[in-house]
């Protein structure tokens, strides 16, 4: 568990990281949710957060995407950008940091009065003004690769859960972020539909995607991720590969968390 | 009953109606409504003096009557020195008074939308205030149309006060017929009908919005 040195030169290369998370705190009010969190996630690789509910891995997760503003700690992506938290944070920073990442959350949060499509394509026009044509063949294709093509025109409300989280993801993917993060997505859905949207998030791995995944999926989170996180009550309890931390646990609250995820399955 | 008068009096309660009563509960309503929207969106703000105003203002609207609100404009403020003409003063009084209203019900729709709509339209990098007009506010329109349409039919009714600042709207005018004929029930029963069949199509306009708005819903 060491702390990346602050001062040290961005090595060029695989080894640097995409994303450093180091000292993260957030308390809300007498609760402390994040005890000094560090992480790195780099270029391609897939991290899962793992632990009980209210161990602090989403609020993690949502520091990422600047949907919670921590205490203290930093950000850092790539070479270009550092979030201090310890400061107040420049409005420009808090959006350099939302663009870096995008989001696939546990209800989907589609908008509801926007058909597929339009869904897919508010950020890239809105947002990024990109050119509507070009934002449409790309969310098509992106529609058509998650095997939805035919539901472009749909509402949300006319799509299962597993749809809508697809086009979630899709949503996600037309933004072109560096990192995805993904928020449980897959704890409110019907148990039958949850392996078209792993099939999914596995696909997007396999081509390289940098991902943070927060999970219940124990197995899932075995197949897909290079590293596995574990952590309770706002601290990390370990880390490692996917085999050591969910096969042979060092800590005992690993041990406990994982046994008790398997006996409920 | 004279059918004779009821007939010819129908042409002047009419136009008293379009030339009167519809335009200005039209130009109250918009004014109302954009007024509603600030007063909402300042009651929603963190900036506690900021919402304070916006709470002030409409406990003020909801807790005095809009007579008398269109008193103290029209036969009150000339003697402060600001005179303003009948017609003004009529859109004026009912735009504070509906502004005061739409406000309660557009704060209460854009809290309805759920939070992860916000976080759904910042994560995609939206700023506040284009969250708010790309996926807030489309949502709490939808959620508003009833309460804001009850809004709108009260006003319609609620125009008739103005005949009593010299507007010659759709009641004034069925008075001055009643007065002159003396013919109170058949005149006052007529500009009845008239203001029921103008809220008849206020209704079924209703209904046409709520339809399209709810095509994105689940029945």
């Amino acid at each position: 568990m060491s702390h990346a040195d602050p001062t040290a030169a961005p090595v060029a290369g695989q080894d640097t990281a995409l994303l450093t998370v180091s000292g993260l705190r957030k308390s809300f009010g007498d609760h402390e949710v994040l005890r000094s969190i560090d992480l790195e996630v780099r270029p391609g690789q897939v991290l899962a957060l793992i632990g009980p509910s209210g161990s602090g891995k989403t609020t993690v997760l949502r520091s990422l995407n600047g949907l919670e503003s921590p205490d203290d700690g930093r950000i850092t992506v790539g070479h270009d950008l550092t979030v201090d938290f310890s400061r107040p944070v420049p409005k420009r920073d808090l959006g350099l940091l939302r663009d870096s990442s995008a989001m696939v959350f546990q209800h989907y949060n589609l908008f509801p009065h926007m058909t597929v499509l339009q869904n897919i394509v508010e950020g890239p026009i809105q947002v990024q003004k990109r050119s509507r044509p070009e934002a449409v063949a790309e969310a098509e294709r992106l529609l058509a690769r998650v095997g939805l093509a035919d539901k472009r025109d749909s509402y949300p409300f006319e799509l299962s859960g597993g749809q809508q989280q697809r086009v979630g993801i899709v949503r996600a993917l037309a933004m072109r972020p560096r990192v995805l993060l993904f928020d449980e997505p897959t704890s409110a859905l019907d148990p039958e539909l949850v392996g078209d949207v792993l099939a999914v998030i596995k696909e997007l791995s396999d081509e390289g995607w940098t991902m943070v995944i927060v999970t219940h999926e124990l197995g899932f989170a075995r197949e897909v991720a290079d590293e596995v996180v574990f952590m309770d009550q706002g601290v990390v309890v370990e880390r490692g590969a996917p085999e050591v931390v969910l096969g042979e646990p060092t800590q005992d609250r690993t041990r406990q968390f994982v046994r008790r995820l398997a006996n409920r399955l | 009953m004279d059918w004779n008068l009821v007939g010819n009096s129908l042409w002047p309660i009419v136009k008293g109606a379009v030339i009167g009563t519809i335009p200005v509960a039209l130009a109250s309503f918009v004014l109302g409504l954009a007024l509603g929207l600030l007063v909402a969106l300042m009651r929603l703000s963190s900036v506690s003096a900021v919402s304070g105003l916006a709470r002030a203002y409409v406990s003020v609207i909801r807790g005095t009557p809009l007579l008398v609100q269109l008193f103290v404009i029209f036969y009150g403020l000339p003697s402060v020195g600001l005179t303003i003409s009948p017609w003004p003063s009529a859109i004026i009084a009912f735009s504070l008074n509906v502004g005061g209203y739409a406000a309660e019900v557009i704060r209460a729709a854009i809290q309805s939308v759920p939070k992860g709509q916000w976080e759904a339209a910042h994560m995609i990098g939206m700023s506040s205030r284009l969250a708010l007009r790309r996926i807030i506010l489309p949502q709490a329109a939808r959620v508003s149309v009833p309460p804001l349409s009850n809004t709108f039919i009260s006003l319609v009714k609620d125009t008739s006060l103005a005949s009593l600042i010299l507007v010659t709207e759709l009641f004034r005018q069925a008075q001055e017929i009643a007065a002159f004929s003396q013919a109170f029930m058949a005149l006052y029963l007529e500009a009845a009908i008239v203001y029921w069949v103008v809220c008849l199509f206020l209704s079924g306009g209703q209904s046409l919005v709520e339809r399209r708005l709810d095509r994105y819903v689940a029945r």
